[in-house]
Parts: structure tokens; sequence; C-alpha cells
């Protein structure tokens, strides 16, 4: 069984992000970026179906400029058999970034997809759905528990009214919660290893996508603040200054 | 003019308040109608409580055995089926949204919209990224429907008194039979649910067990608030996954927000940045989680929460 894995390279999770102060965008120059928290976990997920015999191939892949090769080298160093790196200097959204795993399907006939739940850049958690829907296989989206047996799937999805389970025929596509697992530390010696692993690029113009429809973003803004509040010394002022708004 | 197709959330039989939300975010298009459409195998119950939304035109019902329980996939090609005519297609960005929407914009061939937050005009838009530390302002195309979720924490629900149409659509697709519903686990409570409740108390790490937590159900129940959680409760295992508040929990919009033990993450303040009054109870005088609130208490939370339930 072969797994496809979406693996994007986002601005680290502990960055705080300022918005540039004429709006056109938010300050990425020298911040540190890091693999999407959800891709690390969908990676993780893959490696352990390999672990237990029931994967044999794990394949990364990226849509990112030229610069994303040390990026997938860290995919590749945590266990990914192999790495396909679709290049382009173009932001990308969802539903193009869809279309692109789509042709990386066809080319690859994977047996499971697992992508994050969302880009924590974007936070737009479309990519998965959009995909499972083009290709026409069933999703199971915000995934804390996966099993694979049989042709099948059993997921247990993270939704708002508590864990679901639904039983999906593969190919399917899975999109990671946190909870699905930890995943491991890059060892020193498996990113040498890494250095002879293959991968592959492709550019994106060459892919045939079509890169229409897309959302344009005119403006970027700071959230707006809340104001400055109070401190109350213990118990007896709290309840005051909640009955003081009205709140008690 | 607008058009607009919501999408009814419902769950055994009753209709999640997140679709009046949407009817909110709908008539901040200033449209010439808004439609609902509830697709169950028995919609009738939450049609007519669907119907009672001031300000929906029609509410259109889909009966199909398959539409027992909400599977993205065999939903979307239904909706999709439905929206020649519309100008907008909403769904609220719960995880039910969030599953089926982008299924429904796949199909129809259009970026989506995710998170709306304001609506600044009939396909401009202003939604957050990076767990809310910006706010962008969208333009989706205008030679096709618009496909959005809408941000619950955001609008208000649509007041209650109207009297929509009920009609029987008839969608005649071929639906897929590769996803089978399993169940669902879900904690029973009594409690006001997270996602409307006027008032939450949330515990953190700093709760310190799942018998502690005991302390902050007491106090919410003394409040009459629903209770959340920080990731790091749930993944301790003090209480369940549905009570996570936050970027990849819960986004939550309460008149009055109590965290006790939370030190405040960004991740866990995205959840909570639109709750009317913040008060935090930390035993960390430098918590970030000070820096948001409007009411702050430095304290041992197990000191404290037995004194405020005297004081009430
Ligand atoms: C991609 C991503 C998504 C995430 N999404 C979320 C999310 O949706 N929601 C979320 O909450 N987190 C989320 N997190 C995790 C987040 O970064 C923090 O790790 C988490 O919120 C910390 O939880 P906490 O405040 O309970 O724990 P801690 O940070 O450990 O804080 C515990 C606090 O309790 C206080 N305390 C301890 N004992 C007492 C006492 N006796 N009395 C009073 N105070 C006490 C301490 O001073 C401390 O401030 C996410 C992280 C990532 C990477
Ligand atoms: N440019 C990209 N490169 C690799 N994977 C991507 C890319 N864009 C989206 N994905 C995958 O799709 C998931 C959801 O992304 P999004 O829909 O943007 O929130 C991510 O967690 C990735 O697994």
């Amino acid at each position: 069984m072969k797994i496809l894995v979406g693996y994007k390279r986002v601005v680290d999770f502990n960055v705080r992000i300022q918005v540039k102060p004429d709006g056109s965008g938010v300050v990425t120059d020298g911040v540190k970026l890091s693999a999407n928290p959800f891709d690390e976990i969908a990676l993780e997920e893959a490696l352990r179906l390999r672990d237990k015999g029931i994967a044999t191939e794990v394949v990364v892949a990226t849509i990112a400029p030229a610069d994303a090769q040390a990026h997938l080298r860290n995919g590749l160093a945590m266990g990914a058999n192999r790495a396909i790196h679709v290049v382009t200097d173009q932001p990308i959204q969802s539903l193009t970034a869809a279309r692109v795993f789509l042709k990386l399907i066809e080319k690859e006939q994977p047996d499971l997809v697992i992508l994050g739940k969302q880009a924590i850049d974007d936070d737009a958690s479309q990519t998965g759905q959009m995909l499972a829907t083009l290709w026409g296989r069933p999703q199971a989206t915000f995934a804390s528990k996966l099993e694979v047996e049989g042709g099948k799937a059993t997921v247990t999805r993270e939704v708002d009214a508590g864990l679901e389970t639904l039983e999906v025929d593969l190919p399917a596509v899975v999109s990671t919660d946190l909870r699905l697992n930890e995943p491991r530390f890059i060892k020193l010696p498996d990113i040498m290893k890494a250095k002879s692993k293959p991968m592959e690029t492709i550019a994106f113009a060459d892919l045939g996508v079509d890169a229409g429809d897309t959302l344009k973003t005119t403006h970027f803004a700071p959230p707006p603040k809340r104001s400055k509040g109070v401190m109350v010394k213990d118990a007896a002022e709290l309840v005051a200054a909640l009955k003081a708004k009205g709140l008690l | 003019m607008s058009k607009v197709l919501i999408v009814a959330e419902h769950l055994a039989g009753k209709l999640n308040a997140a679709t009046a939300k949407c009817v909110t975010a709908a008539q901040a298009l200033k449209p010439e109608s808004i439609d609902i459409v509830v697709l169950a195998a028995d919609p009738a119950g939450v049609a007519a409580e669907a119907a009672q939304i001031a300000g929906v035109a029609r509410v259109l019902t889909v009966a199909n055995a398959a539409n027992a329980d909400a599977i993205a996939q065999v939903l979307a090609p239904q909706i999709a089926n439905l929206a020649a005519g519309y100008s907008h297609v909403f769904g609220p960005s719960t995880t039910f949204g969030k599953d089926l929407m982008p299924c429904v914009a796949a199909l129809l061939g259009v970026a989506q919209v995710s998170d709306v937050m304001s609506v600044e005009g009939s396909h401009t838009f202003k939604r957050p990224i990076y767990a809310g530390n910006a706010i962008i302002t969208v333009e989706a195309p205008t030679d096709h429907a618009v496909v959005a979720t809408v941000r619950t924490a955001s609008w208000p629900e649509a007041a209650r008194g109207g009297s929509a149409a009920i009609e029987a659509a008839s969608v005649d697709v071929a639906l897929p039979t590769h996803t089978r519903y399993k169940g669902l686990a879900a904690g029973k409570s009594d409690r006001p649910d997270l996602q409307s409740a006027r008032r939450v108390v949330s515990g953190g790490r700093g709760v310190g067990s799942a018998e502690n937590f005991k302390i902050i159900y007491d106090f919410a129940d003394k409040l009459g608030a629903g209770v959340g959680a920080s990731r790091a409760a749930v993944d301790a295992g003090y209480v369940p996954n549905e009570l996570q508040v936050g970027q990849t929990g819960k986004i939550i919009a309460p008149e009055l927000y109590v965290a006790v033990g939370i030190s405040g993450a960004i991740q866990h303040l995205t959840g909570i940045k639109d709750a009317g009054t913040i008060v935090a109870i930390n035993k960390d005088g430098d918590a970030p989680i000070f820096e948001i609130a409007d009411i702050g208490l430095v304290g041992d939370l197990f000191k404290i929460l037995p004194e405020l339930e005297a004081a009430l």
C-alpha cells in the first residue's frame, strides 16, 4: 500500500505574526518556517502504518517555491521514502492545491492520502475535502484515530458533538487532527540518510492545472485590540467587578 | 441582487443554533431572499424549526434515508444540485460545515471563503488567518456563486418569529456508498452547549486531574455556565475533546468567559477573542492570559473557586 502525504511549509506556530503597517501582507522576511504541525502528524501516521507493515511506501509532497527543498529533506529524514516538489513562486490556495494533488494521485495511484486538517497560515481547512470530491473518493476529516484493514479504513473524527466513527472504502482522503499521534523527532543520522533519498521536482506549469478561481486578498489588518483590563485582589473584588458590569 | 442558500446543521432532530447565525450573516448581504435547505432522513421537525427563523423565505427539504447522518460526500452533490439559481451558498464554520462546504465548492468549481467574520460587499468578506493574528479582506470572483462558511462566533443568532414556506425539493443525483457512519460517542451533559452558552468556565492544565475538574463543573453549574477546556487539559485526559476551546477546538463568543488555570497560549486566545468579558484566574501573575483578560485575579484556583462559589 502506498500513502501520499501533504507536507506544507508554513510560518512556525511559535512566531507571533505581524501585519505590515501598509496592510499589504504579513511580515515573513527572516521569519522561521516549519512543516505545518498537522502535516507532521499526517506523515507520522503514514510512517506508523509502514512500521506496522500495512504500508510499503510513503511519499511526501509539497507545493512551494524552489527553496523548499530543505523542508522536504526534513520529511525524508523523518522517514518518508520519496518526496515530490511541485515548484511555484505563487501562493497556492486550497482549490488549486487540491487540483495539484489530484494530478499527483493520477501519477502515483496511492491507496491512502493523508493531509492536515488545516494549514496554520491560511487556516482554510479545505484542501482534503476538495481533493476527495474531485477524486470521487471518501473523506474522513479531523481524524484522531485511524485503522486500516482489508481495503477499508475506520476513522474516529473529532467533531463538535464528540467523537464520530466512519468506515470508508480505500482509496480515501484522511485529514489529521492534533490528537492522532505525536510526531517523532528527527535524528542526526537520518538527516544524512535523507540526502540520498529520491526527490522529484515538477514545475507547476507542467502539471496543466487550472489555477483559475481564486480569492483576491485586498487588505491585511491586525485583529482588533481588546482594551486593557483591571486586576482584582480577591474573590470578593472579582464578584463586585462582575456585578458592576451587570454580569452577575 | 443576492439569493442565499443556507445549509441547515442539525443533530438528533434538532436544529443547531449555528444555522440562525448563518441567517444573520446572509442578511448582511441585503439579499433578495434567503432559503434554508434541510437534508435529513425525515426533515419535517428540523424544517419546522428553521421556518421560524425571521428573514427566511423558504425552507427546502430533501428527505432521503442516505441523509440520516451527515456524511459530507453524500450531502454535497445534493446541495450542489440545488445551488443553481443562488448567488451564495453558506454553511456554518462548525465541524459540520468545515467538512461539507469545501465539497460543495469543489463540485461547483469555485474557491471557498472560510470563516466569514464580516460582509463588506456582495463578494467581499473579512476572514481571519494565522490563528486570528491577521484579518484579511478577500474578494471572491463575481461570475459565479460564492461558497462560504460563516464564523459562528462573529454573528448573533437571527430572531425567531418567522413563518417561511416549507417545500420538498427533489434532487436527482447519484449518491456514493463508499462511506458508512458507525456512530457518535458524545459526552452526555445537561450544561449549556459550549458554542451557544452565554457564560463559559474553562479549565486548563492548572486544574491538575480529571477528578479535580469537579471544581470547574461545580463553579460552572453555580453560574449556569457551559464548560470548556484548554488543549493541554484535553490531551492530559481531564475532559473529552469536545470541550476544547481555541484555534483547533471551538471558537466561542460568550458574554462571560472565565479561564481557570490556563496560561493563555495564542492558540487558546484565538478561541475566546470575541467573548464579552474575559476573567482570568491563574497563580502566575506573568501568565499571558492576563494580557487580554478584562478582569484578572492572581492566586490558587483551589482557594479562589470555593470562595467565589460562596460569594455568589
Ligand atoms: C497547531 C496548534 C494548535 C493548538 N490549538 C489549541 C487549541 O485549540 N486550544 C488550546 O487551548 N490550545 C491549543 N494549542 C496548545 C497551546 O499552544 C497550549 O499548549 C495550551 O493552550 C496550553 O494549555 P494550558 O494553558 O492549560 O496549559 P499551560 O500552558 O501548562 O498552563 C497552565 C497554567 O495553569 C496555571 N496554574 C497551575 N496551577 C494553578 C493553580 N493551582 N491555580 C491557578 N493557576 C494554576 C499555571 O500558572 C499556568 O499558567 C495548540 C497548539 C498548536 C501547536
Ligand atoms: N502548498 C501545499 N503543499 C503541500 N500540502 C498542502 C499545500 N496546501 C495544502 N496542503 C495540504 O492540505 C492541508 C489543508 O490545507 P488548507 O486547506 O490550506 O487548510 C494541509 O495541511 C496540507 O496537508
